[in-house]
């Protein structure tokens, strides 16, 4: 009875205001019938623990001060009575439980696994110490592929196929109100699939330990309407500007000179950097470092001149730029819209 | 086997005082440094196993509270990221490898021969070389930490994180190896317990009559026998990746690293079977004792135990649902994983069916043990979730996955454990624990644990991956976490009274008669503490109950005051596996400085292995050799078996 309350009392207020990240709530075909497993499973359990709790606090005080007591004021040692029923009946009833959970659970991995049909849209994704990787392509057009990082957009309704690998170490890919977890291994490519029945903005988050900075490797999914997301991938298929004057044209030097060997900026000569996120069109994101900051000019300010002390242990170098310098950069990223 | 068998009939006699003290001259150790290093006797080795493993048990309860002080609020910066990936790596290997086995071994070591109505293990020197083994493994998997940085990539250590590419400082060649080293003692200790069992128990002491404390342990180091070798060669094929530059790992050079995996959990989940089978059999051996009756179905827990623990190496892909492995493999797994249900089933009902039809008496120990019945269906249920497949997908490497395990680990290991020591404590000691401390101690670790454990389920739930130093404050995670670190610290405080009340109770707790809980069993029957040689005649067994049968049976069948006479140095009588019919006397060695003499050649070795210092290596190696002679030198005492006349 104490375990019920204390079950009640904590678990009502924490899932009444159901967080970004809970998956007990849910919204695309890939995730709503493990939701509902999870509710039926999770009932279950809590029945199965709330009952032998129950039968064991009943135990304890049933009968107690009846019969015989020994000298020293035990009761009196005896073969006690027959406690076979208790597994006669307990153990049949386990296994048509557990049966009946099997069943649901084949039918569930079933639907779950493959998408309905041929999904249109291949997002490649491939995990980094610590961002995402994010290229979209479509099948015979090779110019119709960009890259981006740490935010993808997917249309609603529409299924969306996603190829995961990684760059170094093991992470895995988990959007938990679209999709359970799939690893991304370097080395072999794996399949999964989400799909988003509402817009919206879905957190994600690495759920594989790779590392320092493992809890700061967030990703968001942008569920948008099928029309606003073609305007989207054809604002992303665009070059960075490449008519960029005044102070954003000095930065772009800056850029070239300190930042081109590891980031692209897609249309610059000389940037194409592999090693950190494309920047082709960083303004258009709503987060840096994967989803460590929200993307103001204040944090990209930080960011630029001292990356690890916002994420100690990232790759990307503190800089020692001049003020003018960090300004020039600054205005030029704005340009990256 | 001797060539040429001399045969010998051993006097039966009733005990009496002269040979007590003939026998108690005759087993004790030598005095002074020799006896104490030396000693082969199986209660100083357990009591050794228990004392060390719970000093561990301690640093990685301290680890842990660290990790809560980080975790108590979002974005908190108390501990390093870095220092926070090495508390609680270390905590979970020392908690999995350094305590939660050894603890039980501990037990074991201590009870077994008692219980078996002996006088000490098959193999007295293998028992204290595992002992000695343990410590310098324990100690050198925390080079690492005391020399700046211990191992930092979680207790299953996957790669490529742990390859030399992503983490080139000495830290994962101290785990790899210190994995390998303590492998030794833990093999030769599964060797021991299995020949103990089968060959050493009183005689008439047939398979049926084997108390149920035996076969969980028994089956457990079964289970470790098969499992070990597969996480040593998983070690030593990361050691050689990371110094010699060999390429298992490397998907670039046609490695795999799903290889480590597999290897890792195909050692990883009988392990767990391995560390909570001999706590289960805690539970049944004690609850009994208090329910005033004994076990119900006794021989169907017997066969469950040994039915999971065969189960148990066929479930290891559900720690692997997410690695991308075919639909059909996943299917096998999760079918297995809720197969393996049903024998905790078989043992959850034996429990609480004792219960109702026995009548409880409420000590410290039986309060433990109720619980941990409770506390294992919580974390039993929470596993069965996490065996259907797609919603493991949701679940995996989340909170709830951390809750579940400790449900298991703490639920099933600690409570036991500390269940056990209330129970055993006055045969160990000869003193009582105090049960009024002990009523605070137990509520307070059940209540601290709850509070602190359970909320992780629905930290889980809510989305928080397991593994990270911090988080945001706007993911809802904040009060969860909050609970979750109060509770933990109430149940420290609870862990912290039980050390109190040991110490004080040694100290100066109540003097324990002989059976201070009217229990059914061998180690009953001897005094508190048991003398040297445990037994002055060898018990003759004729039931599972041996001190019960003459109030459940009407009159005594077992001999527990006249027996064989064994008193030519140390003996032991052998008896037939299945029958325990005699067979043989065998001639058990004195205290000797061999055992710990190649443990610390071992050690030296690994060390000479981790620093490249080959002829340091390759000189202990070769030192082995000497000292493997000593430890076999034929000794006129040892003369070898004889056998019984028939």
């Amino acid at each position: 009875m104490r375990r019920l309350v204390a079950i009640l009392v904590v678990l009502a207020p924490a899932l009444a205001h159901a967080g970004p990240m809970t998956f007990m709530v849910s919204h695309g075909a890939a995730a709503n019938p493990i939701t509902k497993l999870g509710w039926g499973l999770l009932g279950l359990s809590i029945f199965v623990g709330a009952f032998i709790a129950l039968a064991v606090l009943i135990g304890i005080w049933w009968k107690r001060g009846a019969g015989e007591y020994d000298a020293r004021g035990w009761p009196v040692l005896s073969h006690g009575r027959n406690g076979l029923p208790w597994l006669w009946i307990g153990v049949p009833v386990s296994i048509v439980l557990l049966l009946l959970s099997a069943i649901w659970t084949f039918y569930v991995l079933g639907v779950a696994t493959a998408a309905p049909g041929h999904p249109k849209i291949t997002v490649e994704v491939i995990g980094h110490q610590w961002w995402w990787e994010v290229r979209y392509s479509e099948f015979g057009y090779p110019r119709r592929s960009f890259e981006t990082a740490n935010e993808i957009h997917i249309p609603v309704g529409v299924p969306v196929e996603l190829h995961l690998t990684s760059a170094d170490v093991i992470h895995s890919f988990w959007v938990p109100q679209l999709a359970g977890k799939t690893d991304t291994i370097p080395g072999q490519i794996n399949h999964a699939w989400i799909e988003a029945d509402k817009p919206g903005i879905y957190r994600g988050q690495c759920a594989e330990f790779c590392g320092l900075q493992h809890a700061h490797m967030a990703l968001y999914v942008v569920a948008q309407p099928v029309r606003r997301f073609k305007a989207w991938w054809t604002h992303q298929l665009q070059p960075a500007a490449d008519q960029v004057t005044g102070l954003a044209g000095e930065g772009e030097t800056v850029f070239r000179t300190r930042c081109a060997i590891c980031h692209t900026a897609r249309g610059m000569p000389g940037s194409q950097g592999k090693l950190g996120p494309d920047l082709t069109h960083l303004m258009s994101r709503r987060t840096i470092a994967a989803g460590t900051l929200p993307n103001t000019p204040g944090n990209l300010a930080a960011w630029v001149s001292d990356a690890p002390a916002q994420k100690p242990g990232v790759d990307m170098p503190a800089e020692d730029l001049t003020g003018p310098q960090l300004q020039a950069l600054l205005a030029y990223l704005k340009t990256l819209k | 086997m001797a060539a040429n068998p001399t045969f010998q009939t051993p006097e039966i006699v009733v005990a009496d005082e002269e040979l007590h003290r003939k026998l108690e001259h005759m087993w004790s150790d030598p005095p002074g440094i020799h006896g104490w290093l030396g000693t082969t006797d199986h209660k100083k080795i357990g009591k050794r196993y228990l004392f060390t493993a719970f000093v561990f048990l301690i640093v990685g309860g301290l680890e842990a509270l660290g990790m809560r002080l980080q975790l108590a609020q979002p974005n908190e910066h108390l501990l390093s990221p870095g220092l926070y990936n090495q508390f609680f790596s270390m905590h979970g290997f020392t908690m999995i490898f350094l305590y939660a086995l050894p603890i039980l071994s501990g037990f074991s070591n201590y009870l077994w021969p008692l219980i078996l109505g002996t006088r000490d293990m098959a193999f007295p020197r293998l028992n204290a070389f595992t002992y000695w083994v343990f410590l310098l493994a324990g100690i050198f998997l925390y080079i690492g930490f005391w020399n700046g940085k211990g191992t930092d990539v979680g207790w299953f250590n996957y790669v490529p994180l742990a390859e030399r590419a992503y983490n080139p400082d000495w830290n994962v060649d101290v785990y790899s190896l210190g994995m390998i080293f303590l492998g030794i003692s833990t093999t030769a200790g599964a060797v021991n317990f299995i020949a103990t069992m089968f060959r050493t128990r009183a005689p008439g002491m047939s398979i049926s009559r084997v108390p149920i404390m035996i076969w969980g342990t028994l089956v457990s180091n079964i289970g470790i026998l098969f499992a070990v070798p597969a996480v040593s060669l998983d070690f030593l094929m990361l050691w050689l990746d990371r110094r010699f530059g060999t390429q298992f790992f490397n998907p670039s050079a046609g490695g795999r690293p799903l290889l480590w995996q597999h290897l890792f959990w195909i050692f990883g989940h009988p392990w767990v079977y391995a560390i909570v089978l001999p706590a289960m059999s805690i539970v049944s051996q004690g609850l009994p004792v208090y329910c005033r009756r004994p076990l119900v179905a006794h021989s169907a827990v017997v066969l469950a135990t040994i039915l999971t623990m065969v189960l148990g190496f066929g479930v290891w892909v559900h720690h692997m649902f997410a690695t991308g492995l075919p639909v059909i493999a996943l299917g096998f797994f999760a079918a297995a994983s809720f197969v393996i249900v049903i024998p905790s089933a078989v043992s959850v009902f034996a429990w609480v069916a004792t219960i109702w039809t026995g009548r409880p008496v409420f000590t410290t120990a039986f309060k433990f043990f109720a619980a941990e019945i409770v506390l294992f269906v919580i974390g039993g249920v929470s596993g069965f979730m996490t065996a259907a497949v797609p919603l493991d997908w949701q679940l995996t490497d989340t909170y709830f996955v951390v809750a579940h395990l400790h449900y298991v680990l703490i639920g099933i290991n600690v409570f036991p454990v500390i269940g056990g020591i209330y129970h055993w404590f006055p045969k160990m000691t000869g003193r009582m624990m105090n049960e009024r401390l002990g009523w605070w101690n137990f509520w307070l670790m059940f209540i601290g644990f709850n509070l602190g454990f359970f909320p992780m389920h629905i930290s889980g739930l809510e989305g928080m991956p397991r593994r990270i130093y911090t988080y945001p404050a706007n993911l809802g995670w904040g009060d969860l976490n909050l609970v979750t670190t109060i509770g933990s610290f109430v149940f420290a405080l609870g862990v912290l009274l039980f050390v109190i009340n040991v110490v004080r109770s040694r100290i100066k707790g109540a003097p324990a008669p002989a059976n201070p809980w009217d229990a059914s069993t061998l180690e009953w029957a001897t005094t508190s503490p048991p003398p040297s040689h445990n037994f002055t005649v060898i018990p003759q067994v004729a039931s599972l109950d041996p001190l019960w049968e003459e109030r459940l049976e009407g009159s005594r069948q077992s001999l527990l005051e006249e027996g064989p006479v064994l008193d030519h140095e140390h003996e032991i009588p052998g008896t037939t596996v299945l029958d325990a019919e005699p067979d043989v006397i065998l001639k058990m060695p004195h205290a000797t400085l061999a055992p710990i003499s190649l443990a610390l050649l071992i050690a030296g070795t690994f060390v000479g292995l981790l620093m490249s210092m080959w002829w340091v290596a390759a000189g202990c190696l070769l030192a082995m050799i000497p000292a493997l002679l000593w430890w076999f030198w034929p000794s006129p005492e040892l003369g070898f078996a004889e056998r019984v006349r028939p």
